[in-house]
Parts: C-alpha cells; sequence; structure tokens
C-alpha cells in the first residue's frame, strides 16, 4: 500500500499545499478579471484585527467604487510566512496587508512595499505620533500608515498588593524587592510573569532601557545585544528569574491565561492594546485589576517604549495601488474611520488628533472604574522615537526566542544567551550581504 | 526518500507478477502489449507524479546548489549549502531527537500492534469488531488535532493528569518539560499509530489459511506456539513493512512537535526535529535555498536508515 507513505505523516502537508495552490488559482483569476473594466475594483485587506469588517463597510459606504475583500489570513508570526510565499511565487498577495513596525524594514528591503509618498501621503506627517511614523518611513519614502500602537503600562492586581501590604512599585529596583518579598509572602503568587517565548516583550523591555540593540540603514545593519544598556535588562532578568519569584511561561497561551485570572500573577507588564485582551481573557477576575505606568530604571523619570501596534502597506503585486492607497490611508486618518478603531474595535490610536480629543478614553469597571486610556496616553507622549529595526527582524525573534528560552531552562546566562543570539544574527546578517557593524 | 522506497517495492511487485503472468502465457504477445498497454493505463497516474513530486523534487534539488541573499541576489554556490549542513549543530541536533524517538517509539508501536494484531486475530476475543475500531480510530484523527488534544492532557494548569495528581497530593509528572517532551511526544505518537499498524498486520494474518492452525492444533501447539511459530514468521514481511513506514515516519516527524511548539516553544525549539528546521529556514528565516539542502539531507538520512534495515531484514530472511 504504497499510498499510505503519503498519507502517513504529511497528511496536513499535503492538504495545505493543495489549499495554497486553489488560493493562488482563485487569487490569479481574480486579479485578472478586474484589471481592465471601469466599474468598481476590487481589493483584498488582509487584516488580523477582529472585527475589522466594520470598519470596512464604513470605507466602501465613502468609496462606491472599490469593493474590499476582507481576508484575516493569522495574526503577525502566522500572517508573514503566508505573505512571503505570495510575494516570493509572484501572485496571490493582497493588495493592503496589515504588517507590524518591526516588519517594515525586512518587507520594504524586498522591494515588494509601494512607496505611498506618491499618493499623498507625505501630508499626513504631522498627524501621527512621531516614533510610529519614523518607522513607517525611510528617508522620504513612506512604506506604511500607522494604524495602532502599544505604549507600555504595567497591569496590576490591587487586591494583591493591597493584602501584601505592598506600594504600586514605581522602580524596578522596588519592583524586584516586591516581588522577592511577595513570592515569599505565598510561595503560589508571582509577582510577574517572564515569557520566554516572547521576544517583541523582552525587545519593548529594551527600548524602555534605551538599549539600541539594532540599527539599519541600507546594506548596513548592526545588531547588538551584548551592549551595556542590554546586558543591565538581561541581568535584572536573569536575577529575578533565578530568585524563583517571577514565572516563565509562555504568554498568550492557556496556562498563561489561567494565571492572570486566577491570581497567580500579580502584574502584567504589558501595552496599550493589552487592558481589552486582558478583560477577555481574565474576566473572573474584573473590577481587581488597575493599571500604572511602567517602573523606572531611574528614579524619577518618565521613559516608555512600545510593545506591538501595526501598519497598513500596500503591496507591489496590487493591480489598484491607487485604490490600495487610499484603503490604507483613509481607513487609519479619516475622522469616523479612526473613532471606530479606537472606540469600538479597541485599537489603542497613533493619530494625535485622537490621543488628545477630551473624550477618547472612558472609565472601565474591569479596572475599578480607572480610565485605563488616559495612563496610556501619557505612555505614548514618553516612548522614545529612535528606536530602529533590523531588516530580517524576524530571524532575529525566532533566535532570541530560541536563547532565552536557553536562558530559562538555566542551559545559558541570560547576558551568555544574548550573546549567542547576537553571533548567530550576525553570521546571517554577513551571509545575506550586509555590512554588518555590531557596534 | 520515502516515495523512493515506495516506487521501489511499487516495481519490484510489477515485477514479479508479471515474470509470474508470463510464465504461464504472456510470452508470445507483442511488446506493444506487454510492456505499452500498462503504461497508458498508468499514464494518468505517471503525469500527476512527474508534476507534482518529480518536478517540484528535480526543483528543489536545484535550488539547494543556489545562495538567494537578500542583498546581492540569487547565486550559484555548488555544494556550499550542503557543506554548511553537516557543520550546522542545529540540524544534528533536530537528527538526534528523531533518531532517539525512533530508537524508543518504534519497538514499543510495533510490539504493541502485533500483540493487539494477534489478540484480536486469535477469535477468542468478543466484541472483536468494536476493538478493532476503538484501536484504529486515533488513526482517523487529525495528527494536528491529536496534539492540539495531548497538548491539553499534558497541560501543568488544568490538564487533567496534573489535577488527578494534585488530589491525592502527589507531586504532578511534567509532561513538557524538557526532559519530559520526548516521551511526551512518543505517547502521543504511539496512541495515533499503534491501530494503523494493527490493522495492517490483522490484514496479514487474515490471509494465512486455516489448515496451517488445523495442523498445528493437532500437533499440540497452543496459541503461544501458534503465535511465535506459525503467525509471526508469515507474516514477517508486513512486519518490515510496517517498521520501514515507522522509520520514514520517525525521521520525518513533524505535526506534533510543531503543535506542541505552540505551546512550548522554549522546551521544543524551532530546530527540534530537522523537518521543524527545514521549515523555520524556509519561512521564517527565508532561507529557501539552505531549507532545500536540509531537506535533502534528511531524505538522505531516512535513506539510509531505511536501507541498513531492508540489508538487515533480507539477510534475515534469506537465511
Amino acid at each position: 500500500m504504497p499510498h499510505h507513505l503519503f498519507s502517513k505523516y504529511s497528511k496536513a502537508a499535503m492538504t495545505l499545499a493543495l489549499a495554497c495552490l486553489l488560493t493562488g488559482f482563485l487569487a490569479a483569476c481574480g486579479g485578472s478579471s478586474t484589471s481592465s473594466s471601469n466599474g468598481p475594483v476590487t481589493i483584498t485587506v488582509w487584516s488580523w484585527v477582529p472585527n475589522f469588517q466594520q470598519a470596512v463597510d464604513l470605507f466602501e459606504k465613502s468609496h462606491p467604487n472599490i469593493k474590499v475583500k476582507l481576508d484575516n489570513v493569522g495574526q503577525g508570526g502566522t500572517e508573514y510566512p503566508k505573505l512571503r510565499t505570495a510575494l516570493k511565487a509572484g501572485s496571490g498577495a493582497p493588495d493592503v496587508v496589515q504588517l507590524e513596525y518591526s516588519e517594515l524594514p525586512t518587507f520594504a528591503m524586498t522591494g515588494k512595499l509601494v512607496d505611498l509618498s506618491q499618493y499623498g501621503a507625505d501630508a499626513y506627517k504631522n498627524d501621527y505620533i512621531s516614533w510610529a511614523w519614523a518607522q513607517s518611513t525611510q528617508g522620504d519614502k513612506i512604506y506604511a500608515i500607522p494604524q495602532d500602537s502599544g505604549p507600555m503600562g504595567m497591569l496590576y492586581r490591587e487586591d494583591i498588593f493591597k493584602k501584601y501590604n505592598l506600594a504600586v512599585p514605581t522602580t524596578w529596583d522596588q519592583f524586584q524587592q516586591e516581588a522577592i518579598a511577595l513570592h515569599k509572602a505565598d510561595p503560589k503568587v508571582y509577582m510577574t510573569n517572564f515569557a520566554p517565548n516572547d521576544a517583541a516583550a523582552f525587545t519593548s523591555y529594551l527600548w524602555q532601557a534605551k538599549a539600541r540593540p539594532y540599527t539599519s540603514n541600507g546594506t548596513n545593519v548592526s545588531v547588538n545585544l551584548s551592549n551595556e544598556a542590554t546586558q543591565k535588562v538581561a541581568n535584572y532578568w536573569d536575577d529575578l528569574i533565578n530568585s524563583g519569584a517571577v514565572q516563565t511561561i509562555p504568554d498568550f497561551a492557556n496556562d498563561w491565561n489561567t494565571e492572570l485570572s486566577n491570581g497567580t500573577l500579580a502584574t502584567w507588564i504589558t501595552a496599550a492594546w493589552a487592558p481589552t485582551d486582558l478583560a477577555g481573557i481574565a474576566s473572573s477576575s474584573s473590577g481587581k485589576w488597575r493599571v500604572a505606568p511602567l517602573p523606572q530604571w531611574n528614579a524619577g523619570d518618565n521613559v516608555s517604549a512600545n510593545w506591538g501596534g501595526s501598519t497598513d502597506a500596500v503591496t507591489t503585486q496590487s493591480q489598484h495601488p491607487k485604490e490600495a492607497a487610499e484603503f490604507a490611508m483613509w481607513i487609519n486618518h479619516d475622522k469616523t474611520a479612526a473613532n471606530m478603531l479606537s472606540n469600538q474595535l479597541f485599537l489603542y490610536p497613533t493619530l494625535k488628533s485622537v490621543l488628545n480629543d477630551p473624550s477618547f478614553g472612558t472609565s472601565v469597571p474591569f479596572y475599578g472604574g480607572q480610565n485605563v486610556n488616559k495612563i496610556f496616553a501619557q505612555s505614548s507622549a514618553h516612548v522614545d522615537t529612535s528606536f530602529q529595526w533590523t531588516p530580517f527582524q524576524d530571524y532575529i525573534n525566532n533566535q532570541l526566542t530560541v536563547q532565552l528560552g536557553n536562558a530559562v531552562n538555566g542551559k545559558a546566562s541570560m547576558a551568555q544567551a544574548l550573546q549567542q543570539a547576537q553571533n548567530d544574527a550576525t553570521s546571517y546578517a554577513k551571509a545575506q550581504g550586509f555590512t554588518v557593524s555590531n557596534k | 526518500m520515502k516515495q523512493q522506497l515506495a516506487t521501489d517495492r511499487a516495481t519490484l511487485a510489477i515485477k514479479d507478477s508479471r515474470s509470474a503472468r508470463r510464465s504461464v502465457k504472456g510470452d508470445n504477445l507483442p511488446w506493444r502489449r506487454r510492456v505499452g498497454l500498462p503504461y497508458l493505463f498508468l499514464a494518468p497516474f505517471l503525469l500527476i507524479f512527474l508534476i507534482f513530486f518529480i518536478l517540484p523534487l528535480g526543483y528543489s534539488l536545484w535550488i539547494s546548489l543556489f545562495a538567494d541573499k537578500l542583498i546581492g541576489g540569487t547565486v550559484f554556490v555548488g555544494i556550499a549549502n550542503y557543506i554548511q549542513v553537516v557543520q550546522d549543530g542545529e540540524f544534528w541536533q533536530g537528527v538526534l531527537h528523531v533518531v532517539l524517538f525512533l530508537v524508543i517509539q518504534v519497538p514499543i508501536m510495533i510490539i504493541l500492534a502485533l500483540f493487539f494484531a494477534l489478540v484480536l486475530d486469535s477469535g477468542s476475543t468478543y466484541l472483536k469488531g468494536l476493538f478493532r475500531i476503538g484501536f484504529f480510530i486515533p488513526y482517523a484523527i487529525p495528527s494536528v488535532i491529536a496534539a492540539l488534544l495531548w497538548g491539553y492532557l499534558y497541560s501543568n494548569h488544568f490538564g487533567p493528569l496534573v489535577q488527578i495528581a494534585s488530589f491525592f497530593n502527589l507531586p504532578a509528572p511534567n509532561f513538557l518539560s524538557p526532559t519530559g517532551i520526548l516521551p511526551s511526544l512518543i505517547n502521543i505518537s504511539t496512541w495515533q499509530w499503534t491501530g494503523y499498524n494493527m490493522i495492517v498486520l490483522y490484514a496479514a494474518l487474515h490471509a494465512i489459511p486455516q489448515e496451517l492452525y488445523e495442523a498445528a492444533h493437532l500437533d499440540g501447539a497452543n496459541w503461544w506456539h501458534t503465535a511465535i511459530a506459525i503467525k509471526i514468521p508469515i507474516i514477517a514481511p508486513a512486519i518490515v513493512l510496517t517498521v520501514i513506514f515507522s522509520i520514514i515516519g520517525s525521521l520525518q516527524l513533524f505535526n506534533e512537535p510543531q503543535i506542541l511548539y505552540t505551546i512550548v516553544p522554549n522546551v521544543i525549539q524551532d530546530h527540534y526535529t530537522p523537518n521543524l528546521y527545514a521549515y523555520t529556514l524556509a519561512f521564517t528565516n527565508q532561507q529557501y535555498n539552505y531549507s532545500a539542502a536540509v531537506s535533502f539531507a534528511l531524505g538522505a538520512i531516512v535513506f539510509v536508515f531505511s536501507y541498513v534495515f531492508m540489508l538487515f531484514t533480507n539477510k534475515d530472511g534469506e537465511n
């Protein structure tokens, strides 16, 4: 029965290949049939924002000549391989695609993103918070329109802090002391979770500590995960992990959800998109959570960072780049659309006008009536604007995940693990033809 | 590589049956009918086999000889990618995992499958059909679902096994720890594939003529004697077949670690098995060419393992 050979461990792979093939054909057919007509054009949009169809409906209403086909092919790391495959294959990519800031240099580097300045996007320059705009552009070229952001803050369990008589920490030193005290008082409770699978979260810690591990300028890149600021962050978390006072499980997984809702974790160092997520994940702990600014490295400072958020970009495969650009710009800039994104789809805004609107943010019962968005709006104003990414961030984040895992599993110190990630990334970058200086 | 073996076996089978037929009455047929006609009937298969199999395989081999750099584009590098594979610690780490998996899992599974098949075949079991279906059902569950299912059962928090342990105040076993993960994967695969292999062996047992049992019975052989001296030797080729399939499947392990990767990404890393590594290289790191080289290197390893096993068992069979 030779046919069983094919079916054995590769059933899923075969199905996947077949599905790709079919969707590839469909997309190719869709593209060619609309390109020559004068009637309404159809553009395809990939986005993983929940309920994004509501915003798309608004767009279609105000643009009767553009029809939008919305696809959710997966969030972040699930979408990028599909996009890459479609771009590599020459067909099957959408007109408009949701990309995180960290991915923009990667896709811009391969020449697959349309420069939106030719469609008038440069007029929007001052309307967006500056770091988000800076990360969406390279020189005069505008590769994407910012959609949402993740200025950081700390969600914490007010009841646990009260029960153990702890003050809300304002510095990382205080955070560490209280973490140890808390775990001593109740070994079942941890101050927070360090998620070794989450390179983006770790990167945001580096961002706040003013470590600048990456720079990229054309074919020149630098990857430095051994500088002083990075080592400070690495040693800090290494100490906390070794003391046993913080949990080290993967985030956005079932066990993690459980620990957030049952009071095992006292804080979540996170970003502005998290309050909505948490209310869904840990609904049973409603009313017990509060929000505070990030603890600081130096007492009295007010430094924040960003974690997550994304943009909309137009791919060079688009048959209708003008309409696609219009979609990316309108949906993220029009007043009605932007208000819908922030108030009904709970995306944290990048538009200054929305952030400064007195009506932005209301009291939330899950957080004991606190006006959560106000705290994050202050954080947004203190995000350092100079952070950069490499044009191969997926690779680095993958290596970081491997190495942070090694550190947490005790195979190496976190500083050693990061040095290894730097070495791997350096040889990768050189093999890819970049000039690498690890300054 | 596993497909290569499959075609080899198929060709052998065709050869056997053809020579058998020819000895009866095939010698005086015209060449066209003797050789041409079968290929005509095979054409639909061969065409699809060529388009979806040989061509992609050839293309992969071709691109494995190049390097596609983010800067500088595609350049011919000859066997440089293969040299890199040989020196790649992460690749060999993956190979070590699947070889360990193979050495432990395959014997357990085949022995269990053989035992169940013998029990079912002995006829002394009530509700035979129910048992047969029961053992087979795990195979019918897509391995992706199976891995998700087991991911839940293994969970350190709400997994039933952990909850039972904590109910009796016993230390909860950590199925998803760096040391526990391999046994956990072995368990999933054994659960899933034992029934499938059992059916293959059971079918082979069914083909044994009843006369042999009657003769053995007259000679005073009990259940155990019949199993050891008659059944197992006769179905040996079927056992060899299931082992070969299992060797190939083990070395190409992908679905289970891929699903559990999302649950414990720091225990099962992106290079836990060579297939997972090839997947990461292609779709995360954009190293399509190197990924092709890794795939062919894995193919070579699968070939070596299967070939050595065949050599070993053939020798036994002939003696």
